[in-house]
């Protein structure tokens, strides 16, 4: 059994304009031990899947699933007392800002500890002791002095070290990581994508990363989640995702990378992410698809087997040649 | 995918316009659809609307002349109540004037009031405060210094003593006013042009050579907008309030103007016998001001970005 | 035909930054002493991290900022740090030299159409151009741009990032400038929208023989685009040169590291990281020595001591005591 399995979940908001569909019909399975990559660009809905599992959502959000099970509790039923035993506890989530992720009023130890109390049974010292502790394994160096720091004194590579140090202080068995390096600097995002594979390593927990650079998945993640427009169009692992996209989209993803081109001329997708007012009747991505049909465009396509990585396609990709009659 | 090279204009061009940029609804509309969630701003907006008309067309509405005295019928109490008549319906005052003429003919001055009374402050807070937020240095501690010691006596009082020092009139009351609101404006527009001047656009218009006045007024000023849209729905009930207390001490419009302070003054010895010629007055200007206040919070609420939910 | 567009020497800016109300105030040197030239048609990289006085030596350029000192020439006019410009000069130079900014949701001004964002560098520099001339100038710009004319009505809020930059491009180009400075101009994109404006990008400087002053911290995009690169580090350029050698053949430690911690969207890629200890130290405070001394695995006692300057008569020149 996994360790979370969300099946066919949905959030939709309520806006100025009536009702905007963020997440459309996503499923995610994490395993114990897993790394899974969630990738998308602006608009695919990949961190609001993530935080209407964490029950992070405002009012204007609805959230409809099949199922969102994790550790064997069904969240989308569980009280609300239940929730938030595992939420925060068993699953902890970083985020892009650090700066901003921090209380800028109290010290990191305080902040810190209050994490700490919130769901430990631990005296005073203890926690002390604990808050020292994980700020070692995070890796910043003098650990008392950082305690009694204020965020603005730290960098954001160190806010960053705290925020993840406050999110493993529970031992969860499920981190979800939004975009975590995002704002920080190259060498800085090396440090810190080395610091949480590391921990995934020590301590076994599975790790969910959210972002949209292609160069952090493949070279953290081991599967990868390929969302686009609040689908999820491709799943497959690390390797395979790279070496034969199975999803027009991911490959044309791929081919727009600078690094992999061949001439001054990058190879690019024409279009926009559809919004709320331009959503195609068929397959959402077909304004934007080089092999799209009238099939394409009038019909939703379904998700293609395991070895085709569940593309959400029509004719998915083997070596980059669509198959027409396979559907 | 291959896009056709070295056509007359730049590939992707179609592709990218076609989609994108369409149907997407007009400001006004999700103007609208913010302010009408707060149902207290809609009904305020439609009190302010009733207000405005009644003071448009009050020459119309107004069964009697606000000055006419009928000396049959002083402290007639109002048509429901025993003694009352239908040609008073909200009863007469001491001097035999229709209470609901009077009422009508007040809510003119009260927009005037607050029209003019918005304007002057808008007017000059929005200029001082755009000179302050551009000039920086010692123009800008002088300004603020200034503003922080207008700020600092009770508004009531600075406004008693500018008129005590104009003499006693509805022009020198809104002068008063005026100056006693301005301040509020100068911090504002000096905040949000503090906020706009590092964006880039500012920056972009800088590297296109603007001058310093079309930098102020063209470039960042209509940035600056809304929160100050949102003041001026505020203060304009403030002035109206500020204007009827002043009348009511017997420093703002004079006696026999139907104003509604005033007419609250003019009234306050009959406040045991004749409950009406208090009330009448003190209710329109608690419904005006409420009516003001409720759609200036629903202004807030579709106007200032920090309120909107993406 | 010498067709150097920039030539700098030297150029520097410094801040003095007043810490607390009675704190003496101390020197932040964002950029020092920075040399380096730009012809036409060619495409300049600057690279680095947060701090390292990139964004600083665009506003130096698009004379947003004067220089503290050195000597900058842009398309012939020099610029000294000690005589400011006469307004007919500005005028001249704005003409030669615009800027891209980084955020496309923020460098268009949004209570104006587009048409009056692209009009107003004409309004303001060439006021004796009629209104017509102006409109048809705008339109032909958008269509150069890949937008389209009935754009031109419209206000940047109903526009996406990928739009917006087109926009921001455009308004650059209404004057026909020789110079363009990129300050990160994909950096806010998404990857399918990145593409395109690089291809645009890459288009118009073919068609107009632009020079471009790319200032970007993603090293595949500079990779792709630069013909010289120039690495930055907490306001010094630390190595310079064409962009194949520095990214095949990195002398700098710095420039070295900086390579392997960018991540390469390839899995199958063997890692051979070099691990940077620490932060980037703070401008306020830098370091003695090599400011990069603290996180370099090279680092000697001499580099501690004193600062190793930058050989600019090289054609690949370091700054480095023990370069790679």
């Amino acid at each position: 059994m996994p360790l979370l399995d969300v099946r066919n979940l949905s959030v939709d908001f309520k806006t100025a304009n009536g009702q905007f569909r963020a997440v459309d019909g996503v499923d995610v399975q994490v395993d114990v031990g897993d790394v899974l990559a969630i990738v998308g660009e602006s608009g695919s809905g990949k961190s609001v899947s993530m935080l209407a599992l964490m029950g992070l959502l405002p009012w204007t959000a609805t959230i409809t699933a099949d199922s969102m099970m994790f550790d064997g509790v069904d969240l989308s039923t569980a009280s609300d007392r239940k929730r938030r035993s595992i939420i925060g506890k068993d699953v902890a989530m970083i985020f892009q800002e650090p700066m901003s992720s921090l209380n800028p009023c109290f010290t990191v130890g305080f902040q810190l500890r209050e994490a700490l109390k919130a769901h430990l049974p631990l005296s005073r010292r203890e926690r002390q002791k604990r808050a020292i502790e994980l700020l070692e394994q995070v890796g910043l160096p003098e650990p008392e002095r950082r305690l009694r720091a204020f965020p603005h004194q730290l960098s954001g590579g160190m806010c960053q070290r705290v925020m993840i140090a406050m999110a493993i202080a529970c031992k969860p068995k499920l981190l979800i990581a939004d975009e975590p390096t995002t704002a920080l600097d190259v060498t800085i995002q090396a440090q810190i994508l080395e610091l949480l594979l590391d921990l995934q390593k020590d301590t076994g927990m599975a790790l969910v990363l959210i972002t949209h650079d292609m160069g952090v998945v493949a070279e953290t993640a081991q599967r990868v989640s390929v969302q686009y427009a609040g689908q999820k169009v491709e799943e497959q692992g690390v390797r395979d995702l790279f070496a034969s996209p199975h999803h027009p989209y991911t490959s044309a993803l791929l081919d727009a990378l600078p690094e992999r081109a061949t001439t001054k001329h990058l190879p690019s997708i024409p279009g926009v992410v559809p919004g709320q007012f331009d959503r195609p009747a068929g397959c959402l991505f077909s304004p934007r698809c080089q092999y799209a049909d009238d099939h394409c465009r009038q019909v939703k396509p379904g998700t293609a087997s395991e070895e085709l990585g569940h593309a959400r396609c029509h004719y998915p990709l083997i070596k980059g040649v669509p198959q027409r009659e396979a559907s | 995918m291959t896009v056709s090279d070295n056509s007359q204009a730049v590939p992707n061009s179609t592709a990218e316009a076609q989609s994108g940029a369409m149907a997407r609804p007009g400001r006004f509309r999700e103007f609208w659809s913010y302010f009408s969630e707060n149902t207290g701003a809609v009904v305020g907006l439609v009190i302010f609307l009733a207000f405005i008309l009644i003071a448009a067309f009050a020459d119309v509405l107004a069964p009697h002349s606000p000055t006419e005295q009928f000396r049959q019928a002083l402290l007639q109490p109002p048509v429901w109540q025993e003694g009352g008549t239908s040609e008073f319906l909200l009863g007469t005052d001491a001097i035999g004037r229709d209470l609901l003429s009077r009422l009508i003919h007040g809510a003119r001055y009260s927009f005037f009031i607050g029209i003019i009374v918005v304007v002057i402050a808008a007017g000059s807070g929005v200029f001082i405060g755009l000179v302050a937020g551009f000039a920086r240095g010692w123009v800008d501690t002088l300004i603020m210094r200034l503003m922080d010691i207008l700020l600092a006596f009770p508004s009531l009082l600075l406004a008693l003593v500018m008129v005590a020092i104009l003499g006693p009139s509805l022009i020198n009351a809104m002068i008063a006013i005026a100056i006693v609101l301005q301040p509020h404006y100068v911090r504002l527009t000096r905040a949000a042009v503090l906020q706009e001047l590092p964006k880039d656009y500012v920056t972009s218009a800088r590297v296109v050579g603007a001058s310093r006045l079309r930098l102020m007024f063209v470039t960042v000023l209509p940035n600056c907008l809304a929160p100050i849209i949102v003041q001026a729905a505020l203060s304009f009930s403030t002035a109206i309030l500020d204007a009827a207390a002043l009348g009511f001490l017997g420093l703002g419009a004079q006696p026999p103007t139907p104003e509604w302070g005033t007419m609250l003054a003019d009234s306050r010895e009959f406040v045991l016998r004749a409950w009406w010629v208090v009330t009448f007055p003190g209710l329109a200007i608690l419904i005006n001001v409420l009516a003001i206040n409720l759609m200036g919070d629903g202004l807030r609420d579709a106007l200032d970005p920090k309120l909107k939910r993406s | 035909m010498d067709n150097t567009l920039i030539e700098a020497r030297g150029l520097s800016r410094h801040y003095d930054v007043s810490s607390g109300l009675f704190g003496k105030t101390a020197t932040v040197k964002a950029l020092s002493n920075a040399s380096f030239s730009l012809q036409a048609g060619r495409t300049l990289a600057v690279v680095g991290e947060s701090g390292c006085g990139k964004s600083t030596l665009a506003r130096v350029v698009t004379m947003i900022e004067q220089p503290s000192s050195g000597e900058l020439t842009l398309d012939g006019h020099h610029i000294r740090s000690d005589e400011p410009l006469t307004a007919a000069q500005q005028a001249d130079l704005r003409a030669s030299v615009q800027i891209v900014f980084q955020d496309p949701f923020g460098s268009l001004n949004p209570r104006q159409t587009i048409g009056r964002i692209l009009e107003e560098p004409v309004l303001i520099n060439r006021p004796q151009v009629s209104r017509a001339e102006r409109e048809q100038q705008a339109r032909e710009m958008l269509a150069m741009v890949g937008l389209r004319p009935e754009h031109y009505d419209r206000y940047p809020h109903m526009f996406s990032g990928g739009q917006r930059q087109r926009i921001a491009v455009a308004r650059a180009l209404m004057l026909d400038p020789r110079i363009l400075v990129l300050d990160e101009p994909v950096s806010a994109l998404d990857l399918s929208i990145q593409s395109q404006i690089l291809n645009l990008l890459v288009e118009l400087q073919e068609r107009l023989n632009l020079a471009y002053l790319f200032i970007s911290h993603d090293l595949s995009v500079v990779r792709h685009m630069a013909d010289d690169v120039m690495v930055m580090y907490l306001g010094r350029v630390v190595e310079k040169g064409a962009a194949s050698e520095v990214f095949d053949t990195p002398r700098h430690p710095y420039t070295r590291a900086l390579l392997s911690a960018t991540p390469v969207a390839d899995p199958t890629r063997e890692q051979t990281r070099i691990r940077l200890e620490g932060e980037l130290p703070s401008p306020l405070n830098p370091p003695a020595g090599c400011a990069f001394n603290p996180r370099c695995w090279k680092a000697e006692e001499r580099c501690r001591q004193s600062a190793p300057e930058l050989d600019t008569q090289e054609a690949h020149p370091v700054a480095c005591y023990f370069p790679l």
